[in-house]
């Protein structure tokens, strides 16, 4: 599945300093209704997009708290964070609210 | 389970595609309402606060980075569309720090173009004569975050004294606040608890500061910037974070997530405790010899491996206690030692031997001290 990953607001300096990444992720199918969801993808983007401190990124099993997602500039709350299901050439944005005011 | 093919409409307008859940009221909005309900908040804010007069010369502290980005955008558009009639300028220092001030200034002077603001910027270099570059060198990483704070308080004043404003803007948000509230309830430091809850402080020195985004979620800045498309810098300082700082940051960052009112409940928390009138308030002072107002001093056991805590004094105080000063050799020359006396000593070693000091550079600047105390090498320095 091509997916358009951003990272802001220093959750770059994560990986190599690069903001977008254009990525093909494979997603194995058990059933027409299985759905690659974000749950699946922030742990996909910690094995492959994440260089080097990944504590800034994940805690548990979800993004860290002050790290805010959106897909398709859509806030995830409103679609059901680690729910939410991904699409075709979907644009995944993760952005820290961490970093100096 | 939901899927986000399910989209949700605006509950302000009713037309338009929801983008954000807002923390403080959980509505789902759109990126229009959201743009008018935040700057409408801060609007609403500014005018029941009574923060500014009209024709006020007003300086808004910016350093690049997403608060200080959105606020002086957000401030010159309802200067603009209100007509509030403020002059504003945009202040920044220059700590001096290689890979890191230097390219969020850099951010400074494009956002000078973009919202048509003159800049003024102040230096460490200019100022004290050094750079924090230079003091890590010779103090090395413990409490430079500390020591940086203290100068650049006090190059904010210098700034603003310069451009002759009537305030002094920050972009404290919210969370920024809850965390400092939360942080003097750990250190029980009550005066400092009372302050860091008010909109305004400082009326009373020469420059009053004021924080519009008190009751802003960090949340929604960045939301706006990054809807908005504004250009800020986002990268920490080089040189060490505050560790105890940062776990008040962290705690606050999870009660959001489980209940985002916390963070207004925190400060509402602030806001109204009464201290009892037996509790001793160390409060701000004024040093007898330079006039300078002095808040706190933090002390700090050089021996001991933590950074931050320790007993605080107030610069100047009354009661003197017999200390050996020893200045890093960069700040000898534009120190001067305010003279302490010994006719409190027995009192102050029953406290436990707190300690007051007070040392001023040529042009009244706080400096660091270093107090030597039985053989115990403590330093000072006036904190945020
Ligand atoms: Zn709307």
């Amino acid at each position: 599945m091509q997916l358009t990953i951003e990272f802001g607001g220093g959750l770059e300096l994560l990986c190599d300093s690069k903001k977008i990444h254009h990525v093909n992720v494979e997603f194995e199918q058990q059933n027409e209704e299985d759905k690659l969801t974000m749950r699946e993808l922030l742990s996909w983007v910690q094995t492959n997009l994440i260089k080097e401190r990944p504590e800034m990124f994940i805690k548990g099993d979800t993004v860290r708290p002050g790290v805010l997602v959106l897909v398709n500039d859509c806030d995830w709350e409103l679609s059901g964070q680690l729910n939410t299901s991904l699409e075709e050439k979907d644009v995944v944005v993760f952005i820290s609210t961490l970093h100096g005011g | 389970m939901e899927g986000k093919r399910n989209v949700r409409i605006c509950c302000l307008c009713n037309e338009r595609r929801a983008s954000l859940k807002r923390p403080k009221t959980l509505q789902q909005i759109c990126t229009e309402c959201f743009y008018l309900a935040f700057e409408n908040e801060i609007h609403q804010i500014i005018l029941s606060n009574r923060l500014f007069s009209r024709g006020d010369r007003v300086a808004i502290g910016a350093s690049g980075g997403k608060d200080s980005t959105v606020l002086a955008y957000v401030l010159s558009k309802l200067n603009r569309v209100h007509d509030y009639g403020l002059h504003l300028f945009l202040l920044s220092v220059d700590e001096g720090i290689t890979g890191y001030r230097d390219d969020s200034l850099e951010t400074v002077h494009r956002n000078q173009i973009q919202y048509g603001l003159p800049l003024k910027i102040v230096s460490y270099k200019d100022l004290y004569g050094w750079t924090m570059d230079e003091i890590v060198k010779l103090i090395g990483l413990k409490n430079n975050c500390t020591f940086c704070g203290v100068f650049r308080r006090q190059a904010l004043d210098r700034g603003a004294a310069f451009l002759k404003v009537d305030k002094l803007v920050t972009g404290h948000n919210a969370d920024d606040i809850a965390e400092t509230i939360l942080l003097n309830i750990l250190r029980g430091d009550i005066a400092r608890l009372s302050r860091c809850s008010s909109i305004v402080t400082g009326e009373d020195g020469p420059i009053p500061r004021c924080k519009p985004f008190k009751y802003t979620y960090e949340k929604e800045i960045v939301m706006y910037a990054y809807f908005k498309k504004l250009d800020y810098f986002s990268t920490e300082c080089i040189y060490s974070p505050n560790a105890y700082r940062g776990f008040a940051r962290e705690f606050i960052k999870d009660l959001e997530r489980i209940r985002p009112r916390a963070i207004l409940d925190i400060i509402k928390s602030g806001e109204n405790f009464r201290i009892s009138t037996t509790t001793k308030m160390h409060e701000q002072g004024t040093c007898e010899r330079c006039g300078y107002i002095s808040s706190q001093w933090v002390l700090i056991d050089d021996q001991s491996s933590s950074g931050d805590g320790g007993g605080s004094t107030r610069c100047c105080s009354s009661a003197w206690w017999m200390f050996t000063v020893t200045v890093p050799e960069a700040l000898r020359s534009i120190s001067h030692v305010c003279s302490g006396g010994g006719q409190n000593q027995e009192k102050n070693k029953e406290k436990g031997g707190s300690l007051h000091g007070c040392i001023h550079g040529k042009e009244d600047e706080e400096m660091k001290v270093v107090f030597i105390d039985k053989g115990k090498r403590f330093s000072a320095v006036q904190s945020h």
